[in-house]
């Protein structure tokens, strides 16, 4: 099982793959680690015409302490998100996440700014990012910056705030103010697969943010439960909303209802773990 | 749009191997047809089964999820890189000998390939950390308890406790 034929462009850097994008038009896409794309492309649900590599582009693989936040470049891949110090200490929530994220193959290919830009409301990071209240830098072809908070990127599935000819850059991940009041669960039937549901809850002096995954077209924050527990209701009650406002799909997987019970017992099973901290 | 042709230009297994192919091209079809290295294996084709894995860069991936153009100008090592050069087993491929590790042997060079770096990232692993890190590779015989086996065997942990065993006597 192949693509279907296209061109190779490599680009060695930022400026080269918009003026490549610029060049090549809305036939284009952005190849990063390929292990969202490439599967598509074999199947034909994506048919480009040109690829445009970004693998050789260097200098979008980093993750920098900037303080208050860390700077994750978009081309840092799974394997280096899972293992970083920096969000080890930091940002635990994220690091564990990233090694949850298929396999270890995968992980070596895979990266964080690929994840979020394919926007497939099955995919791990995405929901993590909007449980961190991350915020995405987009470049523009004319060079300009712009910043998206997390919560207006994801417009639908496979659709976010990109426009054509953009390029993802960088993600900016606020450090939590209690990084270990953290957890991550995942419920899939084998290890590799994607998530049927999952949630990532992060605790802050604040509030809880409690994103879900899997439970309608893009990652989702479950805001019934946050204003619940804002308001001082128990984890039980709290995580008996966890399904307000959501559109889960039914698929060969599972069905709406019962997408619906794995988001009330994961999130409450979450928000145990998140609030007995580590 | 056309079938573009491209040249790629690996280093498999300390040696180079160039030819042109076609973009779309996938590493472990390039692996196979034009290094003609055919121990690696195409399993699902999908990402899922892992029977494909090689190292790039030292790192386990599915070769058939990358394009060989992705490849290019980097270091793959097959399943035929690994042993020495008069033919000893590496430690994992002895391993495998010595636990029985395989039953029909079709999933075995990817699994052989994804625990040899397992160890290098990971040189002593617990079992729970050996099963996690094998999640990416399916034995469809289910032989997954003697590849465990043979992947502690190859560890340091349990050289090294041979080595401390072998200090008792």
């Amino acid at each position: 099982m192949i693509p279907a034929p296209f061109t190779y462009r490599r680009a060695s850097s930022v400026e080269e793959a918009l003026e490549l994008a610029a060049e090549l038009g809305e036939d284009a896409k952005f190849l990063a680690g390929g292990h969202s794309l490439l599967p598509m492309m074999k199947l034909r649900f994506a048919v480009p015409a040109y690829l445009i590599d970004l693998g050789r582009v260097t200098e979008l693989s980093y993750i920098r302490d900037e303080g208050t936040y860390v700077a994750i470049g978009a081309l840092t891949r799974h394997h280096d998100v899972n293992t970083s110090p920096v969000l080890g200490t930091d940002v635990p929530l994220l690091a564990h996440a990233a090694g949850q994220v298929g396999d270890p193959q995968i992980r070596h290919r895979g990266t964080i700014g690929g994840s979020v830009a394919h926007a497939d409301a099955a995919s791990d990071l995405p929901a993590v990012l909007l449980a961190l209240d991350a915020t995405f830098i987009i470049r523009g072809p004319e060079g300009a910056s712009r910043p998206v908070p997390a919560t207006e990127f994801f417009k639908s599935i496979f659709e976010t705030a990109l426009e054509p000819g953009e390029l993802l850059t960088e993600i900016q991940v606020p450090k939590p103010a209690r990084p270990g009041a953290w957890s991550f669960q995942k419920f899939t039937k084998r290890a590799i697969d994607w998530a049927i549901v999952g949630v990532a809850v992060q605790l802050s002096p604040g509030g809880a943010a409690v994103a879900l995954i899997n439970m309608g077209l893009t990652p989702l924050r479950a805001a019934a439960v946050e204003s619940a527990l804002a308001s001082g209701a128990p984890v039980a009650d709290a995580a008996a909303l966890a399904a307000a406002g959501t559109n889960a799909g039914s698929d060969i997987h599972a069905s709406a209802q019962f997408r619906e019970h794995l988001a009330r017992v994961l999130v409450r099973r979450a928000l145990e773990e998140a609030r007995a901290g580590r | 749009m056309s079938d573009e042709v491209s040249k790629v230009s690996l280093t498999v297994n300390a040696r180079e191997v160039t030819a042109d192919v076609e973009d779309r091209t996938l590493l472990v079809h390039f692996l196979r047809d034009v290094a003609n290295l055919t121990a690696t294996n195409i399993g699902c084709e999908t990402t899922s089964c892992g029977a494909c894995t090689v190292l790039l860069d030292g790192e386990s991936v599915k070769s058939c999820t990358v394009l060989a153009l992705q490849a290019d100008g980097r270091e793959v090592t097959t399943l035929e890189g690994l042993a020495g050069a008069e033919g000893e087993m590496s430690p994992v491929q002895k391993a495998f000998h010595e636990n029985h590790g395989l039953q029909c042997g079709y999933c075995t060079p990817g699994f052989v390939m994804a625990i040899t770096s397992l160890l290098r990232e990971n040189p002593s692993p617990t079992e729970a950390e050996v099963r996690a890190g094998l999640e990416g590779n399916i034995c469809r015989c289910t032989g997954y308890h003697n590849i465990v086996k043979a992947a502690l065997a190859a560890s340091s942990a349990s050289s090294a406790s041979a080595t401390s065993a072998e200090a008792a006597q």
